[in-house]
């Protein structure tokens, strides 16, 4: 079973462990604030982390390339208020012609 | 009904975004699906093939995905004494009890708990079907293609997750928390192995969630 597939499963299998649990236990033991303040912060660490990951990095080295480009683009786009799939799309396509033509 | 139809069929259609990116990281068609599925969780299901396709071990992307996941089960303790369900159809509700469904349920609230109920079913499903539907769509498409970087997927990768993370992002604290975990995860990149960097920053959110 190679990384993906032990990836997939695991994640899965995980995600319904977190659901399921959340449903089932006591609501006073995570009413605290601490750990809803908590909750609010760690995915915005983590999906900030990913987008300088996915964007400047190559396996262990820090690069710019036209993936720049396309994530400037999808900021221009979310500063513009633009729904989810054009922010997506004008990245792609951004993207794309500085990969293609440049 | 109506905004469990319309926010089912919009988030539904991140699900092609999704598939693209996942195949366009590595994983196969089935696997893709089965991600959407079984995890059926946007961010966390982005989150794996976004630290896999970075070169990260499973064991990161599990460990990136599952913590992105936790707030689910804390929209199940928030979800649990509203809907009063409990073997089976607890499980099914545990499954669909993901941002949208909680979302639309809690804005329903004040029309009366059937209409709450009603909200965080409908929406729990319609996602689910469409998103799974989506999914398929976009990873068929992304295998289609060949070469995925001529067609940008590899920037519609941090893009998503930037769509992901902007909304959160609505006073100075968490834009600093957002601007610090950037930074901080390319200044660990070429120290750390792949996809740690990513995780590393759940303990500034734990440090300055400490801080209060």
């Amino acid at each position: 079973m190679n990384a993906f597939w032990v990836a997939t499963i695991g994640t899965s299998i995980i995600a319904f462990i977190l659901k399921y649990t959340g449903h089932s236990i006591p609501k006073a033991w995570l009413e605290h604030p601490t750990i809803q303040r908590i909750n609010v912060l760690i995915p915005i660490a983590l999906l900030s982390a990913l987008v300088g990951v996915q964007t400047f990095t190559e396996k262990s080295n820090l690069i710019i390339d036209h993936r720049l480009a396309g994530v400037g683009v999808a900021v221009i786009a979310l500063l513009l208020k633009a729904p989810f799939p054009v922010v997506v799309i004008s990245a792609a396509v951004s993207s794309a012609a500085i990969y293609n033509w440049l | 009904m109506r905004d469990s139809l319309s926010v089912s069929l919009t988030v539904g259609a991140y699900g092609v975004a999704f598939g693209a990116a996942s195949v366009a990281n590595g994983f196969s068609v089935l696997q893709s699906c089965l991600l959407s599925l079984l995890t059926f969780s946007g961010a966390s299901q982005f989150a794996v093939v976004g630290v896999l396709g970075a070169g990260g071990s499973a064991i990161s992307a599990i460990a990136t995905a599952s913590l992105l996941g936790v707030r689910n089960g804390l929209y199940g303790v928030i979800m649990a004494p509203r809907l009063k369900v409990t073997g089976l159809k607890r499980m099914v509700a545990a499954h669909i009890t993901i941002d949208e469904s909680t979302g639309v349920a809690l804005g329903s609230e004040k029309r009366g708990d059937d209409a709450m109920r009603q909200g965080f079913w409908l929406t729990g499903f319609g996602v689910f079907l469409f998103w799974n539907l989506f999914t398929l769509a976009g990873a068929l498409g992304a295998q289609a293609m060949g070469d995925t970087r001529a067609w940008g997927l590899d920037s519609a990768v941090p893009a998503a997750f930037l769509g992901l993370v902007w909304p959160r992002l609505e006073n100075n604290r968490n834009r600093a928390l957002a601007i610090a975990s950037v930074l901080f995860a390319l200044a660990m990149t070429p120290i750390l192995p792949p996809g740690l960097p990513i995780i590393a920053t759940a303990f500034i959110a734990i440090a300055l969630g400490l801080r209060r």
